[in-house]
């Protein structure tokens, strides 16, 4: 069986969106693209939560089709890769839903098989989750109120890269932030295996007031598209190593 | 699955007599207390068929389902027996229509090993040590690795003294990422490793747990934290024996528990034989008193043959 690429957008933010199209729309426009829309709303220690960013937290992750969590600072690491592995095991898991819906009709789930084969099935979209390959635009929100949450979004990205990178599976990030300094967003780092690098362009980041998630996302989007073109272009011309993988 | 649910959970909490019962196999569970709760599920001791069994209870259905899977698949190593065993797994439905997974394993009745070595003295550090290290050579020669091994999850039973881990949630294929992790014992966080699972990760969570025994309150990364972990580990008088494998474990220079164990195994040799030697020494001390008498004796016994040599 080949095994194909999951793609996720990793949208963190500590709160609503206040420019441009409903976030919620476009998370659901790229989840038709088979994209997962992932959110992470980061709370202060003093914050008393704010019922209408974490309402939109939790919508634009319903429509993406991925898995929302609102977390403090201190747990910001730990969460940032439970919910990506979650994600991953979700969309597998909703694939193999879909294959088992063929099979045994359409209204079975996994939940109506008994544990037994439950546990066959599991260790499937298991495999799958620990050999697919894996890109993830990784969207900062960097308007005012997150500037000081910035260092532990930075240690937690890098945290990702060394849990996801132990996996069998290949992997790719980028890395966003929003609000630009002309554009909706800014690419703080280009597609790479790693995320070490990104401990010197992170303090650099200026914050801005306006909070556009919606249009954000919908360029987060097109960064899959960019890179597939990219690729498809120097594998005409190169071997593909890529593919063949080492 | 959302994970949102933290947020807005049905909280699970059994009242005492509460009685469970299967959907699949239909076998019945009288709970009768609280025994833990964890990032998935809580646990209940309960009474089945005139046996108390510990009963893990979640709505996490999948991560459920992957557990099972990992205790399962320990019942297969053969010998040693390496998790709880375990006696059933179902669904169960709440009287408001949501459905919950559980299963059941033998309850293992026993003392947190922290409270254990404090109680009863660090001479215990060694013993309990090699018993780790067997137990963790036993499960990577089978193919996996333990991944959340932490001071919580190893319980001390009684008669004979035996350490075992209660919760193997964590348990991981070799080669594969680990599963499940916590900061402290996690050498990904410390900066002084990959979390990908192979036996060394599990080595360097032990030396952690022995650490955590006398930081309980743990304490935090640094820039470099292989000489802050070392520095702890050297204000630690009481694992002043174990120094150097453990900081071998740290430093990732072990590859298999065999070599940490034989390490290990050597220092308590060397460590018993020099009591053992000075103990020998402090006999011979005595020994003085008894050969001045004994000279003593035969300096009479000569002269009384001299005198009866003249007369």
């Amino acid at each position: 069986m080949k095994k194909g690429t999951l793609k996720q957008i990793l949208l963190i933010t500590d709160g609503c969106s206040n420019k441009g199209e409903d976030p919620a729309a476009v998370a659901a426009i790229a989840n038709q693209q088979g994209i997962t829309v992932n959110v992470i709303g980061v709370l202060d220690d003093k914050q008393v939560e704010d019922v209408d960013g974490l309402q939109e937290v939790e919508d634009i992750a319903l429509s993406g089709g991925g898995v929302s969590q609102i977390v403090y600072r201190e747990s910001l690491s730990q969460t940032v890769q439970m919910v990506t592995k979650q994600a991953m095991t979700q969309t597998i898991q909703g694939f193999v839903n879909k294959e088992l819906k063929q099979i045994l009709g359409s209204s079975q789930s996994l939940e109506d098989v008994e544990p037994e084969k439950r546990g066959e099935i599991m260790e499937v979209v298991e495999d799958l989750g620990e050999t697919s390959d894996l890109e993830v635009v990784v969207l900062v929100d960097t308007s005012a109120s997150m500037h000081e949450k910035l260092p532990t979004v930075k240690e937690s990205l890098i945290d990702l890269s060394i849990s996801l990178n132990s996996r069998i599976g290949k992997n790719r990030f980028c890395i966003f932030s929003f609000p630009g300094k002309r554009k909706d967003i800014q690419k703080i780092l280009d597609w790479s295996p790693q995320l070490n690098s990104i401990s010197e362009v992170f303090p650099k980041l200026t914050s801005g007031g306006i909070t556009p998630t919606g249009p954000a996302l919908r360029e987060a989007m097109y960064q899959f598209g960019k890179k597939s073109l990219l690729r498809s272009l120097r594998n005409e011309d190169e071997s593909d190593v890529e593919e063949t993988g080492y | 699955m959302k994970m949102n649910q933290t947020w807005k959970k049905q909280d699970i909490d059994f009242k005492p007599g509460t009685l469970i019962t299967g959907k699949w196999h239909n076998k019945q569970y009288l709970i009768k207390q609280k025994l833990g709760e964890g990032a998935i599920g809580t646990v209940y001791l309960c009474e089945t068929e005139g046996k108390l069994a510990a009963l893990k209870i979640s709505e996490k259905g999948t991560s459920m389902t992957v557990e099972v899977n990992v205790l399962k698949s320990l019942q297969q190593v053969q010998g040693r027996r390496l998790g709880p065993y375990l006696l059933d797994v179902d669904d169960w439905k709440s009287p408001y229509g949501t459905s919950f997974s559980f299963y059941v394993m033998e309850y293992l009745k026993g003392e947190p090993m922290s409270h254990f070595i404090k109680k009863h003295g660090s001479v215990w550090i060694g013993v309990f040590l090699l018993q780790l290290l067997e137990d963790l050579e036993e499960l990577h020669r089978s193919g996996w690795v333990f991944g959340d091994l932490k001071l919580d999850n190893l319980m001390v039973l009684s008669s004979p003294k035996r350490v075992r881990w209660v919760d193997v949630g964590g348990t991981t294929q070799q080669g594969r990422a680990i599963k499940e992790y916590t900061e402290f014992y996690d050498r990904g966080y410390w900066g002084l490793g990959t979390r990908k699972a192979e036996p060394s990760y599990d080595l360097f969570a032990l030396a952690m747990v022995f650490l955590n025994i006398y930081y309980p309150k743990r304490f935090e990364r640094v820039a470099q934290s292989e000489k802050l972990l070392f520095k702890k580990l050297d204000n630690v008088k009481a694992l002043e024996p174990y120094r150097q494998p453990l900081k071998k474990a740290i430093a990732g220079k072990y590859q298999t528990s065999d070599e940490m164990k034989s390490d290990v195994t050597k220092l308590l040799y060397q460590a018993q034989n020099k009591s053992r030697l000075k103990k020998r020494s402090k006999q011979q001390n005595s020994n003085i008193p008894f050969y001045l008498e004994i000279g003593g004796i035969s300096f009479v016994a000569l002269g009384y043959y001299l005198i009866s040599l003249l007369i």
